[in-house]
């Protein structure tokens, strides 16, 4: 009974579905870009375009089943056991994963490594499970967290197609340039990794500064002809 | 049962083990479910990686044969069900693969080996050439070393360069191998059966070199012992009475 009270009160607090439900976690609230979360398989597995791919999708689906369970048990887990219970369920889908991507390749299981196991503790999943999962009913979650996992695998392509392209001289295991083309090998080692996401990141900082200027800019002009008008 | 009772009276506390419970069943069936349902890809998918591991170690191979070593014995590999019904309590049976150039003659053997490395166990193919009796060749086939620095086993070239002919010639009395098979500091090599550890990679390279010994001490001899019987291809072409037969002529 205490229950469904208070889940009866908790429907003023849940969020309209709308487009920024979604598009949020692909821009506004991108997870690698604006929010920097799960930056160890971001550096890790970015360097080829194909292990970006594969591991923004492994993600997305952890992150969708997992966040859709704790959404319908959310008035059933007791907060004092909230941590333990999302991590089984984590743990549960990642290894789902890693026996579907061993069924689907090995080659590609090898190259992901141990960082297919790692998106257990990947703070993006758990932050969601306890940030929004926890608190919203099962379609608002499926939306977001479908949003949240695309903005996850869309950084990881930026990341891992600039890597290749420059490392290897390859997208997606196709030969871009000719023969002569010197690869530029430090971009898919680890320190590439950095370079890549630092530039990412001064980018899309850089858009955000410009936008935020201009807002204000557009205001100033508005605010001096309203004065000039007045005047 | 008076526990039981007091755990359900007590409400909080029958809340949480109730939702730990379910959510650890429903675990449970979803892990069980996928690992029943995928395995039969996985088994498939390592079946060709072994495969393509072999005809990249022997590169003039252009057939392979499987056998199976258990206990003392090799057999082809289409006995193995056989034997397992004949004795369900066989100690250990371990694949073996011979591979033959285009004259038909027995040019190479691989062996699987694994040991416990840095995180998770390493699981390796190494090829035996009987005419050098020396490994000529490493592949691994499954690791979780640390990225970068353990998994180079796998990629490092001054590494690999160790398993061109990395020296297992037997005692005189074929028991065990003349020199155990050793990790050296690197740049410490001196002879044929040491192997140059990766600096940094101590752990995983001593690990490449535990599994190498144990796997070598155990099965070359027992190859060494069969070899007539594996290399005439030609003889056991067609498994069962004829492949018992010609292996009762190799004991001999």
């Amino acid at each position: 009974m205490n229950n469904k009270q208070e889940s009866m009160s908790n429907t003023d607090q849940y969020e309209q579905i709308s487009s920024d439900t979604f598009l949020r976690g692909l821009w506004k609230e991108n997870p690698v870009f604006v929010m920097l979360l799960g930056m160890c398989p971001v550096l890790a597995v970015t360097n080829s375009a194909i292990n970006a791919l594969a591991m923004g999708v492994a993600s997305t689906f952890v992150l969708l089943s997992s966040n859709a369970l704790v959404s319908l048990l959310r008035d059933f887990i007791p907060k004092q056991v909230r941590i333990a219970s999302y991590i089984i369920i984590i743990a549960t889908f990642v290894t789902m994963v890693d026996y579907a991507i061993q069924a689907i390749s090995l080659d590609l299981y090898n190259a992901l490594g141990a960082f297919i196991q790692l998106i257990v503790v990947n703070c993006i999943i758990l932050g969601r499970a306890e940030a929004y999962a926890s608190k919203q009913p099962l379609p608002q979650v499926l939306l977001n967290s479908l949003g949240m996992g695309a903005g996850f695998t869309f950084a990881l392509l930026c990341l891992g197609s600039v890597r290749e392209i420059l490392g290897t001289g390859s997208l997606f295991g196709l030969m871009l340039f000719s023969e002569n083309f010197q690869p530029w090998v430090i971009m898919i080692l680890p320190p590439g990794g950095f370079f890549v996401l630092g530039s990412w990141l001064l980018l899309f900082n850089y858009l955000a500064m410009r936008k935020k200027q201009n807002i204000s800019l557009n205001q100033d002009v508005t605010l001096r002809q309203e004065s000039s008008d007045a005047g | 049962m008076a526990a039981f009772n007091h755990l359900k009276n007590n409400s909080s506390d029958w809340l949480m083990l109730r939702a730990l419970v379910l959510i650890a069943t429903i675990s449970g069936l979803l892990v069980v479910m996928s690992f029943s349902l995928s395995k039969p890809y996985i088994e498939s998918n390592k079946q060709q990686a072994i495969d393509k591991a072999l005809f990249e170690l022997v590169v003039n191979a252009s057939d392979k044969k499987e056998f199976i070593i258990a206990g003392d014995k090799i057999l082809p590999a289409s006995e193995l069900m056989q034997l397992k019904q004949e004795q369900s309590s066989e100690a250990e049976i371990k694949p073996l693969y011979a591979l033959y150039n285009k004259q038909e003659k027995l040019i190479s053997l691989a062996l699987q080996a694994e040991a416990s490395g840095y995180q998770d166990k390493i699981q390796i193919l190494y090829t035996f050439d009987p005419k050098c009796q020396c490994i000529r060749g490493i592949k691994v086939l499954k690791m979780a070393e640390t990225p970068g620095i353990g998994d180079k086993i796998s990629s490092d070239k001054d590494f690999l360069q160790n398993f061109i002919e990395l020296d297992t010639s037997l005692n005189e009395d074929w028991g065990t191998l003349k020199n155990k098979i050793v990790s050296v500091k690197h740049g410490k090599k001196r002879h044929l059966w040491e192997i140059d550890s990766i600096s940094g990679a101590t752990i995983s390279s001593s690990a490449v070199a535990r599994m190498l010994n144990q796997s070598a001490q155990q099965f070359v001899p027992i190859i060494m012992k069969h070899l007539s019987f594996l290399q005439s291809k030609v003889l056991h072409r067609k498994p069962g009475q004829q492949g018992k037969a010609v292996l009762e002529l190799s004991h001999e």
